[in-house]
């Protein structure tokens, strides 16, 4: 496990595609709340699978006005034959080239195997981390962590719902 | 270390008695393969415990991947309000590789129950909220997947076989000694 950024610092910005023929970049999502989930690998066995159960709490997630993007090295093809079979509804960011550049430079890159490691980012609306979470990277770290994050955050303004 | 925020309850489904040592708190999907491979090995360490093990089991349908995991959690609530949640839910196992509508009516029929009031149950969402209060319930307790347990509140990460779970559970209570010691054969 690497030593990933921790709450106050900036979260570093990055372009990169979510399909094959788009691209979004973190600054994009500014003056909106953002959860990072770095994950290992698409296709890992499904009940246990962290972006399938990130999928069912979307709903809980955009209550509390935070977009979901999940992050591997997978490439923009995979991401999306993975988000197709599993029918997620939220965003995946290929960090396929360079190769698992946004995950370094977030500290939650793992060189020996050359995957993401399971590191959660919860950013506020001008882009700073509050709350980050590393988990071991055969436990899905499960969704408590984010959400008791968002609820500590201050309440939204209504016009931002 | 995720923690089980949300202790037994009036509404749960419980086997065990409330002063038991260990308490065994179970999340899990009706169409999931890993629950339905599970349930046998809950039954195994249910037997292994006695009296000194509690168990609940709440709905975690994974619906996204899962269509028929809330009708299911719904029937098994409806055989519940009729004094029959346990049979419902060892019989919607047992089925698990035939799950359908018609299954659960067949299903219902089978335990004598009203069918045309288990097709309405389910049109009207009768027990859709508790279904979904055990879910939101095993999100903000970090229910990573399915099926999740937590032994005494804790989150159990190892696998779920009888052996795992049952070490486990000694583990959380030093003091709890199986009442029968029998090796399961066949």
């Amino acid at each position: 496990m690497g030593d990933i950024l921790q709450p106050g610092a900036m979260a570093p910005d990055f372009t990169a595609p979510v399909t094959p023929d788009q691209k979004l970049s973190l600054s994009d999502l500014r003056g909106k709340r953002v959860i990072l989930a770095f994950y290992p690998a698409d296709w890992s066995p499904v009940c246990g699978d962290q972006m399938t159960l990130y999928n069912v709490v979307l709903p809980e997630f955009r209550k509390h006005g935070a977009e979901l993007l999940g992050i591997s090295v997978d490439g923009a093809w995979c991401h999306q034959a993975y988000a197709k079979a599993n029918q997620l509804h939220f965003p995946l960011i290929a960090d396929f080239h360079p190769k698992g550049q946004i995950a370094k430079s977030y500290g939650a890159y793992r060189d020996n195997e050359g995957v993401a490691d399971r590191a959660l980012f919860v950013l506020d609306e001008t882009g700073h981390i509050v709350w980050s979470y590393c988990s071991p990277i055969a436990v899905n770290p499960g969704a408590d962590g984010i959400l008791d994050a968002l609820e500590k955050m201050p309440r939204l303004e209504a016009a931002n719902v | 270390m995720s923690e089980l925020r949300f202790p037994i309850n009036d509404r749960d489904h419980v086997i065990g008695p409330d002063d038991a040592p260990v308490t065994l708190v179970e999340y899990g999907d009706y169409q999931c393969p890993h629950c339905q491979a599970a349930w046998p090995q809950v039954e195994l360490v249910l037997r292994h415990f006695g009296r000194d093990l509690r168990y609940a089991y709440r709905h975690f349908p994974i619906s996204t991947i899962h269509p028929l995991a809330k009708p299911a959690a719904e029937t098994a609530e409806f055989a519940g309000a009729n004094g029959l949640f346990w049979e419902m839910h060892a019989l919607i196992f047992a089925n698990g590789h035939q799950l359908s509508g018609p299954t659960l009516v067949a299903l219902a029929n089978q335990l004598g129950l009203d069918v045309r009031q288990l097709q309405d149950a389910l049109e009207q969402g009768t027990y859709a909220p508790k279904v979904e209060a055990d879910f939101i319930g095993g999100v903000r307790s970090g229910v990573n997947g399915t099926p999740t347990f937590f032994i005494n509140g804790q989150r159990h990460d190892g696998s779920y076989d009888a052996m795992t779970l049952s070490a486990a559970i000694e583990a959380a209570s030093p003091g709890v000694q199986p009442e029968v010691v029998r090796i399961p054969v066949g």
